[in-house]
């Protein structure tokens, strides 16, 4: 499963639409797609049956351009937010029963989120880096990328 | 209250405290506390950026795409912006009224965006942090053992919301980035299927949406001298309401009732909003200061969401709900409840009457069937007023003859409620406040009170890499004395 998050209306934080839009192009039958403007608790629903889960964001402060990591479940959820991280989803998974399945970050630096701008240059050089970081993920759980 | 917070005397005598959430983009909260020499509250601002631009990002488009494209203003309630738009472009295009198939569809549409939004709140109940803070005195923690008592709160509101998206998903297409409110009408039929599979698990929804009203209930009169009093600014109330009086989250007319209960201006016609309303602005504030503009800038100010829709409406007409309001009111023994913890009382039971709509129109033919699309003579402008999760929403549109929007105007709730969350600030900060350092407490009440508002502090953009909360104490030399880090 990968989830990705983000607005393509607002600049940089289009980069997880981006990566799952390329991604939605190859029709994987074996991967499933989960877009969101942000992360919330239902997500957690979203990861029943899912062997591994890949979630994809914009990150804003970063150094790396791009990051892949393994995820681990957040001690608590935040409760004043309008958005969960990808750890609180994991959290909020455990919270209702769940065992959530073995799950990675990919962060990807973003710059310019201003409102009606599209993905700046550099994001969409750094979206090139994170698709192949991406491809190598679900290579290594046997899902070739590419149609 | 003092009525001099606003505009101190002398302000360079003034110690200033910034509680700054530091967040990435635009949509923080930031709170500045200006205190006298003798360390009292006595100015209190809550600075939201938000909505900046929004206006220009939507004129010269054509108006077709404004309903899709609106969504993108707000990741959290994306439904609200889509149906206030298609509301005020059904003007534009001679659509009065849209069919009967096109209102139940977006009755349902609406709907279901109330339920899945109540419901997250629902859900954050697991955590007696939303409503108070973990360093609550002792006489407080009876609300950790009432919700400790309920272990499902979690699971219940997590199935809520997730039911509530189904419904958003089966009316509008997709769970977000739905297309089907379209000027005129509505471009989709609920299929059969949908139908089924969402009838199948209504009844639990009212169930559990019952107990949300039970528990929420529960913890209010557990401890009456904290909620009925804790941050409580009274003020009027303004919202929708159906002609006959009745609740309407959709459609209806705009009621002003006074703080002490009396109907103060009724029957207005909600496309006449900007005769009603004046947007004040203060050189501080991003965020414009609404009024009800006979009334002034002093007594015109409101609250809308939840708090005010349940009691400025005269019944609401679905049943469970309906026991429910009569409750509130009832504990309120005929005086209006101004508290902000009330509002979770009052959202609780907007979610029962959420699913009870739900649970009522979901066998109704004309939504699996029927005229989708209404059509008459053009017009240049249209407003549309729908009832929020967060309160009133107002969208205004003109539009040219070639088709593009040249000019709109967007008030959201968030906005109505400008004066009545720095109000209630203020009231938490000059109560809580030692006069000499700024304490976790503080910081947890005043976030307790700007959360009761439930305000859209995060609009549509939620990148990893928030910053942690930043305190800063300044004294009246302008020094930085004291600063609190709190990781987020």
């Amino acid at each position: 499963m990968v989830l990705a998050a983000g607005n393509d209306a607002r600049g940089d934080d289009g980069i997880g639409p981006a990566l799952l839009a390329r991604l939605a192009a190859l029709s994987l039958p074996a991967v499933v797609l989960v877009d969101a403007f942000q992360f919330q608790v239902e997500h957690a629903l979203d990861l029943v049956g899912a062997d591994a889960a890949l979630f994809i964001d914009a990150h804003l402060g970063q150094a790396d351009a791009v990051r892949l990591v393994p995820l681990q479940p957040a001690g608590a959820v935040a409760v004043q937010s309008h958005a969960l991280t990808p750890a609180e989803v994991l959290r909020v998974s455990l919270q209702i029963g769940q065992t959530p399945p073995p799950s990675w970050l990919l962060s990807v630096r973003g710059d310019d989120f201003s409102l009606g701008a599209p993905l700046s240059p550099i994001a969409r050089s750094r979206v090139d880096m994170a698709w192949t970081q991406l491809c190598a993920w679900l290579d290594a759980r046997e899902v070739a990328c590419q149609p | 209250m003092r009525s001099d917070l606003e505009t101190a005397a002398n302000r360079e005598t003034l110690r200033r405290v910034a509680i700054d959430p530091i967040s990435r983009v635009e949509g923080h909260g930031k709170v500045t506390l200006l205190l006298d020499e003798a360390g009292q509250v006595h100015e209190a601002r809550l600075h939201i950026v938000e909505f900046r631009g929004f206006e220009a990002f939507i004129e010269g488009r054509p108006y077709w795409e404004v309903p899709v494209m609106v969504q993108r203003l707000c990741g959290i309630c994306p439904v609200s912006h889509h149906l206030a738009a298609a509301k005020a472009l059904d003007y534009v295009v001679g659509a009065m009224p849209v069919t009967a198939t096109a209102d139940k569809m977006r009755r349902l549409m609406h709907y279901g965006q109330i339920l899945q939004s109540h419901a997250l709140h629902f859900f954050h109940l697991a955590s007696p942090d939303l409503l108070f803070g973990f360093d609550a005195p002792v006489a407080q923690r009876n609300i950790a053992g009432v919700i400790a008592a309920h272990p499902d709160i979690a699971r219940q509101g997590v199935g809520l919301r997730r039911f509530g998206q189904q419904v958003i998903a089966a009316t509008a297409g997709k769970r977000i980035h739905g297309t089907a409110a379209v000027p005129g009408g509505i471009n989709r039929h609920l299929s059969a299927t949908d139908r089924d599979a969402l009838q199948a698990e209504a009844d639990p929804m009212v169930a559990w949406s019952q107990a949300a009203v039970a528990l929420v209930r529960k913890l209010h009169t557990a401890d009456p001298a904290l909620y009925d009093r804790f941050g409580a600014v009274p003020s009027s109330l303004m919202s929708l309401v159906r002609a006959d009086g009745a609740m309407d989250l959709y459609d209806g007319q705009l009621r002003l009732r006074g703080a002490d209960g009396t109907v103060l201006r009724d029957g207005v016609p909600s496309h006449t909003y900007m005769d009603f309303i004046t947007e004040a602005v203060k050189p501080w504030s991003y965020m414009k200061f609404p009024y009800v503009t006979d009334l002034g800038p002093e007594a015109g100010w409101y609250k809308v969401g939840p708090l005010a829709r349940v009691q400025n409406c005269d019944f609401i007409p679905t049943p469970l709900a309906e026991a429910e309001r009569r409750a509130f009111r009832a504990y309120g023994a005929g005086a209006l409840l101004h508290a902000p913890l009330a509002y979770h009382w009052a959202r609780m039971i907007e979610m029962l009457h959420a699913a009870e709509v739900i649970r009522d129109l979901l066998p109704d033919p004309d939504l699996t069937g029927g005229e989708r699309m209404a059509e008459g003579p053009r017009a240049a402008a249209g407003v549309g007023v729908i009832e929020a999760p967060r309160g009133t929403l107002i969208h205004h549109y003109w539009v040219g003859e070639d088709d593009l929007v040249r000019w709109c105007n967007l008030i959201v709730s968030t906005t109505h409620n400008n004066e009545a969350m720095n109000r209630a600030v203020r009231e938490v900060a000059r109560q809580d406040f030692n006069g000499r350092t700024l304490t976790d407490s503080l910081l947890n009440h005043i976030e307790v009170a700007i959360r009761a508002y439930d305000p859209c502090l995060s609009c549509a953009t939620h990148a990893l890499g928030k910053m942690p909360l930043v305190v800063t104490v300044v004294d009246a030399g302008g020094a930085c004395v004291d600063q609190r880090v709190r990781n987020g």
